[in-house]
C-alpha cells in the first residue's frame, strides 16, 4: 500500500509538472510569437451566456459576433492582421465569469475581451479583468459602468446603458401615452434602474408614477400581482427579463383580455427572443414597445440593413433565416457587432501590436467622441463619452401593428444624456 | 395553480413514497413534458388535436425516459439514498442540456386547445384555467383510484411497506421501482402538458415546480397522497393571500420562512404519521 | 501517523505548485482552495454528523456579505472584516440550527434550502445596501491585510493555502478528538449516543456552527480575494455544489473535499473549452462516478484497505 500510494503520489507530481512546464511554455511563447510575426491573429476572448438564464440571448450575441467577425476579416482584419475569437461560456453566472476572463486572458492569452450582458456577471468579472489588466469591453446596457462602479479597462462603447434609455423615453410617454403610470418590473437592479430613473424621468415631464410593483426574480407566475395595478393607471409599463418574460406577458394579456385597459408601454427585453405573434400575445396590438433595434426592417431601413440582416441571418421579421419561429434578440445584439468596429478603431488608433499596448488601446478608445452610422454602426449614430466609457445612441418607440413592430418614435442621442458621474480617466490603471 | 403543482407533486410523492428516493430530476422530467409539448403541437397542424396527441404522447414518452433511467442507473446504485441525489443530478444536467441543445435557450409559447374566456368588469379569467383545475382532478382520481384498487396500485403500497417482504412474496421489486419511477414521472409531464398553454415552455423551467413540489411533499407528509394534495391547496391559496399584504418580495420571504417553520414545528408534515 | 504525514505532503505540494504551476492554474487552485474549506465545513455536518443540508450557500454568502459590506459601507480594512464575516458564517449557522435540527433527514433538507432560500430573497429585498442580484465589486482598500494586498497574485495564493492549511488541520484534529468520534456516533446510531449520554441536539448544534465557520470563512476569503460580493452565492446552485464536491471526493474523509473540488472545477472548465455541450459531460461524469465509485474516489479507496491514510 506504501510504495503504491507513494508511486500515486509521484506520479501526480509529475503529471502535474509536466502539464505545468507545458502550460508555461505555452504561455511564455505566445506573446513572443505574436512579436516576432506581425502577420499572426489578434486572438479575442468573448465571454458568453452560453448556458444559464442568459443563453437566449448568448446564441444570438454568438451569431451576430461572428457575421461581424467575417466582416472584419473579409476587410482585410486590423492593422493587416487577421482576427479570430474565443468563445467560452460562463454560464451566466458572475463567479464563473470571472474564472472565464481569467481563462480567456491568461491561459488562451487573448488580447481582450468583450461580450458579457448580463450585468451581475459584469459586476463580478470586471475586477478580475482589471487586476490582469485587459480591456473588458462589455454589451450589457447596464449603468454600472456609467456610475463609476467599475474600472478603467471595463468599457461599453457598443450600446447605450438603461438609465439613457429610460429617461429617454419618458418625454414621448407622457405627451402621447397618458401622465399617471404604474411600473411593473423585476425586482432587482436592472428592474430598479428602470424604477429609479424613470420615475425621476416622469417627474420631471410633470407625471406621476403611481404604483410601483416589484417581481421577485425566483416568481414563474404573475397573476396574482397583476391585481394590484390601480384602476386609474393610464399607462402601463412593463419591463421583465428571465427564463420567464414569455408566461408575464401571456398572463397580463390573461388579465387585461378584451376588456377596457390602460396604455401600455413596454421594453422589448420583456418579448427578447420571442414571437410577437405567439398565441396568447393577441392582445399587444396597439401597444408600444421601446427598441434599441428595430426588430421588423422599416420601410425607411439604411441601405446597410439588408446588409446586415443577411450577414446575421435574421429576416425581415427579425427572425432566424432558417426558422422562421427562431426570433433574435435584435435590440440587444447589434452592440457586439459595433463593439467589434469599435475595437478594430481602437486597435488601429493606437497601432496596437501585442498584449504590451493594452493601455494604449484603452486610452485609444477614450479618446473618441463620435462614431458615424454606417455597416460598422448599423443602429445609427453614436456619442462616445470617454470619461464614463460609456455611448451613447438613438432609441426607438415601435408600436404593433398587424403583429408587426412598427417605429412611430425617434429619440435624439441628447434626450438620453445626464450629467457625469465618474470621469475614469483620472483613475490610475 | 394549485392543482397542477399536485399533480407533480403526488408524482414526486410517489416516488419518495414507494422508493425512499429523492429524485432531483423531477422538474426536469416537468420540463421534458413542456417542451416535448411544444414539439409536438408544431408537429400537429390543429391546435386542439395537437395538444390532445401531447398530453398522450409526452407522459408516455417521459415516463419511458424515467423508467430507463431507473433500470439502466438507480437501479445499480440499488437506491442508495446519497448516490440516488448525486445521479439524479447528474441526469438533471443531462435533460437540460438535451433541452438546451434540441431545443433552444428561447421560450416557446404553446396554444391552449380553445379560448373562452370568462370576462368580469375588471378582469377577465380563461376558461382554460378551470379546465386545467377539472383535468388535473380527474387525473389525480385516476391515480388514486389505481393506488387503491387496482392490483397494480396494491402491490406498489406493499413494496412501499416492506420492500423485503413484498419480494419474498413474489414481487418483482424492481420493475415496480421502475414503474413507479416511470409513473412519478409522466405526472409531472402531463402536469407539465397542462400548465404549458398558461405559461411557456424553456429549458429552465423545471427547477421551480422541483421547489414546491418538495415542499408540497414534505409539509402533506412523506408518500401521503391525500396529505399532499390538501398541502397542494394550502400552499398555493395561502401564497396568494400572503402576496396581497406585502410587497412582493418581502411576501415570498415570509411565506418561504412560514413553510419552513411548519416544517420545524410538525416535521411528520399536517397529515403524515410518525415513521 | 500515516495520515498526518499524508496531509501534510498534500499541504507541501500545493506550497510547491505555487512555484511551478502557470498563471492561470495557479489562480484556479486558489479558488478551488477556498472552496475545499467550503466544503470542508459542508464535509462535517454531511460526511461526518450525517447532517444533509441544503442550505449552505446562505453561511457562504454571510460571511461574504458580513465581510464586504463592511468594507463597503464602513471602510473596515481586510483582516477585522475577514474575521467578523467568518464569525457571521457561524451565527448564520446556530439560528439556522436552533430551528432546523429539529428535524431530520429529507425534512432537514429542504427546511435548510428554505431558509437559505428566504436568506436570498432577503439579500434582494435589501438591494439598496446589499447590491441585490448584481453585487458590487470589493474597494481596493478593502482588500490589504496586514500589508499584503489579496488582489495580487502571489499572496492571494498563499493566504488560500494559509486558510486551507489552517482548515485541513482543524478538520483533521477534530475528526480524531473526542466531539469527532461522538459525531460519527451520531450519524451512524442516533438513540444509540443518546442512550450514551450524549445530548444529540447538542452536538448537532455544535456541528452546525462548527459547518458555519468554515462556510463563512470561506464565503469572507473568496469575497476579498476575488474582489466581489454578489447575491448568486445565495442562490440553490451553491448549497449543491459542496455536496457534490463532498459526494464526489468521498463523504467522511477529510481530503474528500479538495479531491471533489479539483474534479468537479476541471471537469467544468475542460467539457466548457472542448465542447458546447458542458451540461451533458459534467452530468454524464456524475453519472459514471456515482456507478463505479458510490462513496466517492477517495471513500472506495478507504474501502480498499487505505483507511489508516484517510481517516
Amino acid at each position: 500500500m506504501t510504495t503504491d500510494l507513494a508511486g500515486l503520489k509521484t506520479n501526480r507530481r509529475t503529471v502535474l509538472g509536466g502539464l505545468a512546464a507545458g502550460g508555461a511554455l505555452m504561455l511564455g511563447a505566445a506573446p513572443r510569437f505574436v512579436q516576432a510575426q506581425s502577420s499572426a491573429p489578434i486572438k479575442l476572448g468573448f465571454q458568453l451566456h452560453r448556458t444559464g438564464i442568459g443563453a437566449a440571448y448568448g446564441r444570438w450575441y454568438e451569431r451576430t459576433t461572428q457575421a461581424a467577425l467575417k466582416l472584419l476579416n473579409d476587410q482585410g482584419g486590423i492593422n493587416g492582421r487577421p482576427v479570430e475569437i474565443v468563445f467560452e461560456d460562463d454560464g451566466t453566472d458572475p463567479k464563473r465569469g470571472a474564472e472565464v476572463v481569467e481563462k480567456l486572458t491568461t491561459q488562451a492569452g487573448c488580447d481582450l475581451i468583450l461580450g458579457p450582458l448580463f450585468s451581475h456577471v459584469v459586476i463580478g468579472s470586471a475586477p478580475r479583468a482589471g487586476e490582469l489588466k485587459v480591456p473588458y469591453l462589455v454589451c450589457s446596457e447596464g449603468y454600472h459602468v456609467a456610475s463609476g462602479m467599475l474600472n478603467r479597462w471595463t468599457l461599453q462603447p457598443g450600446i447605450t446603458d438603461v438609465r439613457a434609455q429610460v429617461s429617454s423615453m419618458a418625454p414621448w410617454v407622457m405627451q402621447n401615452l397618458g401622465k399617471k403610470v404604474t411600473m411593473v418590473f423585476p425586482d432587482y437592479a436592472f428592474g430598479h434602474d428602470h424604477r429609479d430613473f424613470f420615475t425621476e424621468a416622469v417627474k420631471a415631464q410633470g407625471g406621476e408614477v403611481i404604483a410601483q410593483i416589484a417581481i421577485p426574480p425566483t416568481e414563474t407566475s404573475f397573476t396574482r400581482y397583476l391585481p394590484q395595478i390601480p384602476a386609474e393607471t393610464e399607462v402601463l409599463y412593463h419591463v421583465m427579463v428571465g427564463p420567464a418574460v414569455l408566461t408575464f406577458v401571456k398572463e397580463l394579456g390573461e388579465f387585461y383580455g378584451s376588456g377596457a385597459r390602460p396604455q401600455i408601454f413596454g421594453f422589448i427585453d420583456s418579448l427578447e427572443a420571442v414571437d410577437i405573434a405567439a398565441p396568447g400575445l393577441e392582445f399587444l396590438e396597439g401597444t408600444h414597445f421601446w427598441e434599441g433595434h428595430c426588430r421588423v426592417k422599416q420601410a425607411d431601413a439604411p441601405e446597410w440593413e439588408s446588409t446586415y440582416r443577411a450577414a446575421v441571418g435574421v429576416d425581415d421579421n427579425g427572425a432566424s433565416v432558417s426558422d422562421a419561429r427562431d426570433v433574435s434578440t435584435y435590440a440587444h445584439m447589434f452592440s457586439c457587432w459595433e463593439t467589434l468596429f469599435v475595437i478594430k478603431k481602437g486597435m488601429e488608433a493606437s497601432g496596437y501590436q501585442s498584449t504590451a499596448d493594452r493601455q494604449k488601446f484603452v486610452e485609444a478608445i477614450e479618446a473618441m467622441t463620435a462614431f458615424d452610422a454606417g455597416l460598422d454602426h448599423v443602429q445609427g449614430a453614436k456619442t462616445f463619452n470617454g470619461k464614463t466609457h460609456q455611448v451613447f445612441g438613438q432609441q426607438f418607440i415601435s408600436k404593433v401593428e398587424g403583429g408587426k413592430l412598427m417605429r412611430v418614435h425617434a429619440t435624439s442621442i441628447e434626450d438620453g444624456m445626464y450629467p457625469d458621474a465618474v470621469d475614469y480617466t483620472a483613475q490610475s490603471f | 395553480m394549485a392543482a397542477v403543482l399536485a399533480l407533480s407533486a403526488v408524482g414526486l410523492s410517489l416516488t419518495f413514497g414507494v422508493m425512499r428516493v429523492v429524485n432531483v430530476a423531477h422538474g426536469e422530467f416537468f420540463m421534458l413534458g413542456a417542451v416535448l409539448a411544444w414539439v409536438v403541437v408544431q408537429a400537429v397542424p390543429s391546435a386542439p388535436l395537437g395538444f390532445v396527441a401531447a398530453l398522450i404522447l409526452c407522459p408516455l414518452v417521459v415516463g419511458a425516459v424515467a423508467a430507463l433511467a431507473d433500470t439502466a442507473i438507480l437501479k445499480r446504485l440499488n437506491y442508495d439514498p446519497e448516490a440516488t441525489i448525486v445521479a439524479t443530478i447528474g441526469i438533471s444536467y443531462i435533460l437540460q442540456q438535451g433541452a438546451l441543445s434540441f431545443f433552444g435557450p428561447d421560450a416557446r409559447a404553446v396554444e391552449a386547445p380553445f379560448s373562452l374566456r370568462l370576462q368580469f368588469p375588471w378582469f377577465g379569467y380563461s376558461g382554460y384555467k378551470l379546465f386545467v383545475v377539472i383535468a388535473a382532478g380527474l387525473v389525480l382520481l385516476a391515480v388514486w383510484l389505481f393506488m387503491t384498487r387496482s392490483r397494480a396500485g396494491l402491490v406498489m403500497r406493499a413494496t412501499q411497506v416492506d420492500r423485503n417482504t413484498a419480494r419474498a412474496f413474489g414481487i418483482n421489486v424492481d420493475r415496480v421501482y421502475a414503474g413507479t419511477f416511470a409513473l412519478g414521472a409522466a405526472l409531472a409531464a402531463v402536469a407539465a402538458v397542462l400548465i404549458v398553454p398558461i405559461q411557456q415552455a424553456h429549458y429552465l423551467m423545471g427547477h421551480d415546480p422541483l421547489l414546491l413540489s418538495f415542499i408540497v411533499v414534505i409539509i402533506g407528509g412523506l408518500g401521503s397522497i391525500r396529505g399532499t394534495l390538501i398541502a397542494a391547496l394550502l400552499i398555493g391559496l395561502s401564497d396568494g393571500i400572503i402576496s396581497m399584504f406585502f410587497t412582493p418580495t418581502l411576501a415570498k420571504i415570509v411565506a418561504t420562512l412560514a413553510v419552513a417553520l411548519v416544517l420545524v414545528f410538525r416535521p411528520q408534515g399536517l397529515f403524515g404519521a410518525r415513521a | 501517523m500515516r495520515a498526518l504525514s499524508l496531509h501534510l505532503a498534500v499541504l507541501a505540494l500545493l506550497l510547491a505548485l505555487h512555484f511551478v504551476l502557470p498563471a492561470y492554474h495557479h489562480a484556479n487552485l486558489a479558488r478551488i482552495m477556498v472552496l475545499a474549506v467550503f466544503a470542508m465545513g459542508y464535509n462535517i455536518a454531511f460526511g461526518y454528523t450525517g447532517l444533509l443540508s441544503l442550505g449552505h450557500a446562505l453561511f457562504l454568502s454571510a460571511g461574504m456579505f458580513g465581510a464586504g459590506l463592511l468594507i463597503q459601507h464602513f471602510g473596515l480594512t481586510a483582516a477585522p472584516a475577514l474575521l467578523i464575516g467568518t464569525l457571521a458564517g457561524a451565527a448564520m449557522a446556530a439560528l439556522t440550527g436552533l430551528l432546523a435540527l429539529r428535524t431530520a433527514g429529507v425534512s432537514l433538507m429542504i427546511v435548510t434550502l428554505m431558509f437559505a432560500q428566504a436568506g436570498y430573497l432577503t439579500l434582494l429585498y435589501f438591494g439598496a445596501v446589499t447590491g441585490g442580484d448584481e453585487g458590487f465589486p470589493v474597494p481596493a482598500a478593502g482588500r490589504v491585510a496586514f500589508g499584503l494586498n489579496l488582489a495580487a497574485e502571489g499572496p492571494r495564493y498563499l493566504v488560500a493555502l494559509g486558510l486551507f492549511a489552517l482548515a485541513l488541520m482543524g478538520n483533521l484534529a477534530l475528526v480524531r478528538s473526542r466531539f469527532g468520534r461522538v459525531m460519527v456516533a451520531m450519524r451512524e446510531n442516533e438513540e444509540r449516543s443518546r442512550m450514551l449520554g450524549y445530548n444529540p441536539f447538542a452536538v448537532k448544534l455544535g456541528v452546525m456552527v462548527l459547518s458555519g465557520l468554515y462556510a463563512g470563512a470561506a464565503g469572507a476569503f473568496y469575497g476579498v480575494m476575488f474582489g466581489y460580493v454578489g447575491a448568486t452565492f445565495a442562490t440553490i446552485p451553491y448549497s449543491i455544489l459542496p455536496l457534490l464536491y463532498v459526494l464526489l471526493g468521498g463523504a467522511g474523509v477529510t481530503l474528500g473535499p479538495l479531491l471533489g473540488a479539483v474534479l468537479m472545477f476541471y471537469l467544468i472548465d475542460l467539457a466548457s473549452s472542448h465542447t458546447t455541450a458542458q451540461l451533458a459531460v459534467t452530468g454524464g461524469a456524475l453519472l459514471v462516478l456515482v456507478l463505479f465509485a458510490p462513496k466517492g474516489i477517495l471513500g472506495s479507496l478507504r474501502e480498499r484497505g487505505l483507511a489508516s491514510w484517510l481517516p
